[in-house]
């Protein structure tokens, strides 16, 4: 589809997406950068609020306002998307870059068929005929394993069940064939088997496609399975970045570790669970030192002093600390 | 669907049933006709004739049973007054009601959606806070007084439109109509925009309202990301989403123009049924008054049938069944 590009597909530097709002400045994505080469898939975590989703929006030039990017370079295939006219993001929009939402329930219009809704995605982009739109709609729809694919076309959106929108919305999202997909939580609203269908063939699909996909979610456990890479994500600053093995292994920043801590298991079982005390802090006023020094075990003056800068402490693993988890290590 | 229609056409009966022995009693609770229509000179023996001509000299449950048998027929009774059928009566007065309610219907949607949008896609714009604020402008004004300012400046200051009357009466396609021929237009466009100034005022905002809440739904930010033209996502997922309450209130208010121009046909002295029901109930004419509202009622119903078939060609998600409550 490209011409022979050799960089990755998706290179983010130093992206600051703020909220001007009546209360103060929301600095919701505060100096994110991270990159992921073709046919890659990148975990992006966090709880909520730590500006996953804005990053997600802002990559797509779809902020609302009050909210914009003020600052950073968000490069698809070397070419800057930050200050693109509206017209040329919209022709990249769905056909380059496609995005998946979180909840499937709300992502359909609700009062248009499936397929005037996927026809119009193809059409968007591409001068063919409805016939030929159809058709690449009822392939899309196959691929994605819905049952009779010809039939569903002329339902509504309430006449499938939740696992079955999010498949159209994933099935949307593949029309063009994107180079890039963005993923906002898309199984989190669905039960735990659906989930596991949907993550085995979105993984298959960018496998043959060479799709690289950017993940978010606050699952570590679908990262686990799934991700190459991984950024932890912590109050609009990405907290610590590496190999999804790595990151989840051996974490060096106590907010990883505290996350890591924090999933349930069996070996567990009976004691209590593990939690991180306290609570994030809130963007509208950010501390000036680390923003996870209140609730770090390992935090001292030094840290509420300054924002620690973030510190490749091992070739191709960086943590925003000046204290990371380094023991046992080269 | 056929379930669903027969049940509506029961439901009507009772309620058609039910108005015509409130609009009976209550017309005989306002005062007896026979002190107004017949003279006050006339003799004892005269005025007994007159009574019993007009069948007042029958115990009420029995003048309402009559009334009955009749309406089962089609004959809602004679006018005391005009001696006339006051099913004829009202009749030749329809069609200028209709052509002032319609005309005032559309101008309201033409003018009121377009502002509506724009202010609901721009809330921040200044044009867009100049609109709501004519909007609240638009349907704090009393009728009355809205139209008779628009006489003292049209039609007397500067003299463009005519004030009173319906205009020449012109044929096309068979059908006849005061909106066929230029003096006709004239003569309607100042009672129609008195009518349909509070409409659009309600228009704009509801439209407006339905604009704002939809922009935030998560399949408009979807149907962004598919790369679609804003003109696609305002045309299509956002319109489609605000028909539902417009078609609801719209309806409705065609109802309420067409039953209730009273005021403004007695300023425009518009020949419309308005201005019969107004006489009527002055006069105490009750088989006019009872023949009006009863037609009134049947309107509404029909309207609000023709909204629940509208809902479910516009929303998927409703199906025509009885729901309770």
């Amino acid at each position: 589809m490209s011409s022979g590009f050799a960089g990755p597909t998706l290179e983010v530097r130093g992206l600051r997406t703020h909220f001007f709002t009546r209360g103060g400045v929301v600095k919701a994505v505060d100096g994110v950068s991270f990159e992921i080469g073709k046919g890659r898939i990148l975990g992006l975590v966090g709880e909520s609020g730590s500006g996953k989703t804005i990053t997600g929006f802002s990559i797509l030039g779809l902020v609302d306002p009050p909210g914009r990017i003020v600052e950073g370079e968000i490069r698809f295939k070397g070419e800057n998307l930050v200050g693109l006219p509206d017209d040329r993001l919209r022709a990249i929009r769905g056909d380059r870059i496609a995005m998946i939402f979180q909840d499937p329930m709300m992502t359909l219009n609700p009062v248009l068929r499936v397929d005037t809704q996927m026809i119009e995605a193809v059409r968007a982009h591409h001068p063919v005929s409805t016939k030929e739109a159809r058709a690449r709609a009822r392939d899309a729809l196959g691929r994605v394993g819905i049952p009779s694919p010809d039939e569903r076309l002329g339902a509504y959106p309430h006449q499938f069940s939740g696992g079955m929108r999010q498949r159209v919305a994933i099935a949307i999202a593949l029309l063009n064939n994107p180079e890039l997909i963005i993923a906002d939580e898309p199984t989190t609203a669905l039960d735990v088997t659906i989930q596991g269908q949907i993550l085995y063939e979105v993984q298959k699909l960018c496998r043959e496609g060479g799709t690289s996909l950017i993940w978010i979610t606050h699952d570590l456990s679908v990262v686990a399975g799934l991700a190459d890479h991984v950024c932890v994500m912590y109050a609009g600053k990405i907290a610590e970045s590496g190999s999804v093995d790595d990151v989840l292994d051996r974490p060096m920043h106590p907010y990883t570790k505290g996350l890591l801590g924090s999933v349930p298991s069996r070996n567990k079982r009976g004691s209590p669970l593990a939690q991180i005390p306290g609570m994030t802090p809130s963007l509208l006023n950010l501390p000036d030192g680390c923003p996870f020094a209140e609730r770090c075990p390992r935090a001292d003056g030094d840290c509420r002093a300054a924002l620690p800068p973030m510190v490749e402490h091992l070739p191709g693993r960086a943590a925003r600390c000046i204290h990371p988890h380094l023991e046992g290590r080269a | 669907m056929t379930v669903f229609m027969v049940r509506r056409l029961m439901q009507s009966v009772v309620v058609l049933l039910l108005m015509s022995v409130i609009v009976f009693l209550g017309v005989f609770a306002i005062g007896n006709p026979v002190d107004i229509l017949i003279s006050p000179d006339a003799d004892q023996i005269e005025r007994e004739r007159a009574i019993r001509a007009l069948g007042l000299d029958r115990p009420i449950w029995e003048q309402y049973f009559v009334f009955l048998v009749n309406a089962a027929r089609g004959d809602l009774g004679r006018s005391f007054v005009f001696n006339e059928p006051a099913l004829r009566l009202i009749f030749e007065r329809m069609p200028a009601t209709l052509e002032l309610a319609g005309t005032a219907v559309v101008i309201s949607l033409v003018v009121g959606i377009p502002l509506g949008l724009y202010a609901g896609l721009k809330p921040q714009a200044a044009t867009s806070k100049g609109i709501m604020a004519g909007s609240i402008v638009g349907f704090s004004l009393p009728t009355f007084w809205q139209g008779l300012m628009f006489i003292m400046v049209f039609a007397v200051m500067l003299g463009w439109l005519p004030s009173t009357g319906r205009g020449q009466v012109g044929t096309f396609l068979g059908l006849k109509s005061s909106l066929f021929t230029r003096d006709g237009l004239a003569h309607v466009i100042l009672p129609a925009v008195n009518l349909a100034l509070g409409n659009t005022a309600l228009i704009i905002r509801l439209t407006r309202a339905g604009v704002r809440e939809t922009l935030l739904q998560d399949y408009i930010k979807f149907a962004r990301a598919k790369g679609l033209s804003n003109r696609r996502v305002v045309g299509v997922h956002v319109f489609r989403n605000i028909l539902i309450p417009l078609v609801t209130v719209i309806g409705l208010e065609i109802g309420g123009l067409i039953a209730f121009a009273v005021v403004t046909e007695s300023i425009f002295a518009w020949p419309g049924m308005g201005k019969l029901i107004i006489d009527s109930i002055n006069q105490l004419d009750r088989p006019v008054i009872v023949a009006y509202l009863m037609m009134i009622v049947l309107l509404f119903i029909a309207i609000n049938l023709i909204v629940d078939i509208l809902y479910s060609v516009i929303d998927p998600r409703v199906r025509l069944q009885d729901v309770k409550g």
